[in-house]
């Protein structure tokens, strides 16, 4: 047999042991932080579809050939991707690996008796000596009493005593609860992404919802949340508030939005108001409801060439921009002979310099409301089957309608006008509403997360501001050529934490000690 | 006064606190410079050793240490100017001046130039004053390019969460400053240390295990303060705010990046083989990541802290 590759090779048990020993070492626990700290920036530059889905759309359609090769590595969910995961569960193994083993040597440490006092007290930071003509058991007490908040020992030796005393045991304390505390958000931040679920509504003034899958827009639920069982809960928006600084530097910011609603948590409940405003959501048994947006939601009616109301309801516009410039689409499936579909935006502020300048919006508050529509007749594809967007108009069935010019036809209609409609038939803007954009969430277990923090953030500061620290007196009698007894005294101090305080902390605590012995003194020469 | 005039006296306090600034830098590098020609001269005079400090009356009183002196002054006015334009600035808009990237930048500076001049009154860490001063110049520099005229509040921001968080993250920023200016100059003076060749613009400075010492002390103070502010207060507010506590938005990507880094500088710094010059990497990339969050994530990206623009 070889001798040297008998030396190299590792049985399966030892192997596992190096393994593990290198993985909760804190070189590789340091390296772990630095590589879950790089790998944590491409999703800060790269669109993620769990924070915003649509500009992941854009990105794909803006890069054809490099959008795929990200996605293949995972780069549009990095938070959720395995290399991601993989790092932070290594991390979390050598975490455990790491504070396990400590646990059980603080549990020790916690039993233990401060140590014994080294031999050679020049050695340590600090140390001082002085005499008194007090006993070796006065010293010991007046230690003992300066000592406070310490693990006091006291042990007779051959020559007098010696005090052991050690304190802060609380900074490693402090430190263990840090690291399990990182342990208990992580569980509670995986409970809340496992079972939580959120979704976005947009809502229009007037309009109800309830909590069931088919009102969202957008939905999203963890894996385990079973979306059948919804809380059922339902709300009305009675009133969309949306107000913007009228003047002044910041003229067109917004200044309040707040939607006033009517809920049942429950159906038959006696239905309930609330102010939903962006910081005060409202709170309900199984979901928040949020008020994370809003927009104008013009009410159009449309007559056919027969004289029919066809349409008459309120269309979200989306806004564009903080301007509240917006598009919409009208979709007219009943308008008889043909389908009829408008395609627009919509203006809060329109403004117009002059005839030939294109008029624009100034103002995201609704002053001088106008809609430009472009009109088209044909099949508007909604019987095929195929899911469509509401949002856009598939146009491929469809001819755009055009003016006496030839030139796309123009539709621009201020609240209560009407126009006539090239086929016969009329289009008009009703009226003006609003829409809130709502977001139902719920997130179980919230508060194990923020309990979490906390606590960590509890033995985070004990863990750096406790300075353990050990002192020893040492204190042994001799008699003086005249026979009285002179006692002397030593005095060591060891911080387990370097500090400069040391020798100044040493300096007050010999003072205070020496003042302690010499009050003593002086009562048993006085005694009353 | 009216707002205005409260806006305009902001301005003007913000400008002049920048050029004081800039001319505590000038003196501060002028103490570094004319150490250099001292030491020069001191070679020419005597050719062996180090000379002994000379005694500190009126007018030997050490060119170098007259250019400190003025430094420390001129950063004390500065100070005063900034908040002077700090306060100006919350009079102008009537809230808490903290409301989008140009006031957190102003009223950080703010922090960071008490915090530091608090310690050179306790533990005369002067020696740092040239770095704070340009870490402070960039900062203002960045804040002036995110100027906004003073207003009141988008509604998102009207939460009493948002002094909170804000103002947590503001002073755990200022400290990461002083951090790591103390952590430059260790850096640099424990490389002439370990060549053996401390220079004399080095010998003005304290030895590396004092910079290394404070560095400690800011960065010990900032984290609990950022974990806080970052990790508490801020999911607390997105929760009420946006309907999530963590949402992986780049702000947030960037300010978790930064307590990662933090912790890894604590561990550093508690690890042998690691503690010293490792560890002050730590510091300064982490303060660079902190630099990213407050101002990179707002110039390259997006996302839901747009509004601090």
């Amino acid at each position: 047999m070889n001798p040297s590759t008998q030396a190299s090779e590792l049985t399966p048990r030892e192997f596992t042991r190096w393994i593990w020993r290198q993985l909760t070492s804190m070189r590789t626990a340091l390296f772990l932080l630095l590589l879950l700290a790089v790998a944590a920036v491409p999703g800060s530059l790269v669109p993620q579809r769990g924070v915003d889905a649509r500009t992941v759309q854009a990105f794909f359609q803006d890069h054809p050939t490099l959008a795929p090769a990200l996605d293949a590595l995972g780069m549009f969910s990095v938070y959720s991707s395995p290399w991601f995961s993989a790092i932070y569960l290594l991390l979390m193994l050598s975490l455990v690996g790491c504070i396990v083993p400590r646990i059980s040597v603080y549990a020790r440490a916690l039993r233990a008796r401060p140590p014994r006092a080294p031999r050679n007290f020049s050695r340590l930071p600090g140390s001082g000596t002085f005499t008194t003509t007090a006993s070796v058991d006065e010293v010991m007490a007046a230690g003992r009493r300066a000592l406070v908040r310490t693990r006091v020992d006291v042990v007779q030796t051959d020559a007098g005593a010696e005090l052991r005393a050690e304190k802060g045991y609380l900074r490693e304390l402090g430190n263990l609860v840090f690291h399990v505390s990182i342990l208990v958000v992580l569980v509670g931040v995986a409970i809340g992404a496992l079972w939580s679920y959120r979704g976005a509504a947009m809502v229009t003034e007037g309009d109800g919802f309830s909590n069931t899958l088919s009102q969202y827009d957008e939905f999203n639920s963890g894996p385990l949340y079973d979306s059948d069982a919804l809380p059922p809960f339902g709300l009305l928006v009675d009133r969309m508030i949306a107000e913007f600084q009228p003047e002044g530097p910041q003229r067109g910011a917004p200044k309040r939005f707040q939607a006033n609603v009517t809920y049942t948590e429950n159906p038959g409940d006696k239905p309930q108001r609330y102010e939903i405003s962006v910081n005060s959501p409202l709170s309900l048994d199984g979901g928040d409801v949020f008020l994370i947006g809003q927009g104008y939601a013009p009410v159009i009616r449309v007559t056919d060439a027969e004289g029919e109301i066809v349409f008459d309801d309120a269309v979200i516009f989306l806004p564009q921009d903080g301007s509240y410039l917006s598009e919409g689409v009208i979709k007219v499936p009943d308008a008889a002979p043909e389908q009829l579909g408008f395609q627009g935006f919509f203006m809060p502020t329109a403004v117009s310099a002059g005839d030939d300048a294109p008029t624009r919006t100034v103002y995201p508050g609704a002053v001088n409301p106008v809609i430009g529509l472009r009109m088209w007749t044909g099949d508007l594809g909604l019987d095929d089957g195929t899911p469509q967007s509401v949002y856009t108009l598939q146009k491929d069935q469809m001819t755009e309608v055009l003016d006496d010019n030839g030139e796309p036809l123009n539709i621009s209609l201020s609240p209560g006008q009407s126009q006539t409609l090239p086929g016969g038939g009329t289009i008009e803007f009703v009226d003006l509403r609003r829409f809130a954009r709502l977001q139902i969430a719920d997130v179980p277990a919230k508060s194990l997360p923020l309990a979490g923090v906390s606590v960590g953030l509890i033995g985070l500061m004990a863990s750096l501001m406790v300075r353990p620290r050990r002192t020893w007196i040492k204190a042994t009698t001799r008699n003086d050529g005249t026979g009285a007894r002179l006692t002397s005294v030593s005095v060591g101090v060891l911080d387990r934490v370097p500090r400069d305080e040391t020798p100044i902390d040493l300096e007050s605590f010999l003072t205070d000690l020496q003042e302690t012995l010499a009050t003593l003194d002086t009562s048993k020469e006085n005694p009353t | 006064m009216t707002l205005e005039q409260y806006a305009q006296i902001s301005n003007y306090a913000m400008v002049a606190a920048t050029c004081v600034l800039a001319l505590a830098f000038v003196a501060h590098a002028a103490e570094w410079a004319f150490a250099r020609k001292v030491a020069d001269e001191e070679k020419e005079l005597v050719t062996t050793g180090p000379t002994p400090p000379s005694p500190p009356t009126e007018d030997t009183t050490p060119v170098t240490e007259r250019f400190s002196r003025v430094g420390v002054t001129l950063t004390i006015l500065a100070a005063a100017l900034l908040a002077i334009s700090v306060i100006t600035r919350g009079l102008a808009a009537e809230r808490v001046p903290l409301g989008n990237m140009y006031e957190f930048g102003l009223a950080g500076v703010t922090v960071a130039l008490i915090t530091y001049l608090g310690l050179v009154w306790k533990y005369q860490v002067q020696w740092v004053g040239g770095v704070v001063a340009a870490f402070g110049l960039v900062i203002l520099g960045m804040s002036l390019s995110t100027y906004v005229p003073a207003g009141p509040l988008v509604p998102a921001l009207d939460s009493y969460w948002f002094e909170i968080h804000v103002s947590a993250v503001m002073l755990a920023g200022a400290f990461f400053l002083v951090g790591a200016a103390a952590s430059v100059l260790y850096l640099i003076r424990v490389r002439a240390e370990s060549k053996d060749n401390v220079g004399p613009v080095l010998r003005r400075f304290p030895a590396a295990a004092v910079m290394d010492k404070l560095a400690y002390r800011v960065n010990a103070m900032a984290f609990p303060l950022w974990t806080f502010g970052a990790l508490i207060a801020g999911p607390i507010w997105a929760h009420y705010a946006w309907g999530r506590y963590w949402g992986w938005d780049p702000k947030e990507v960037w300010a978790f990046i930064t307590w990662i880094v933090y912790a890894g500088y604590l561990h550093a710094r508690a690890t042998a083989g690691w503690k010293g010059r490792r560890a002050a990497y730590f510091c300064l990339i982490g303060f660079v990541t902190f630099l990213f969050s407050y101002y990179g994530v707002n110039l390259f990206g997006s996302g839901l802290h747009s509004y601090a623009k």
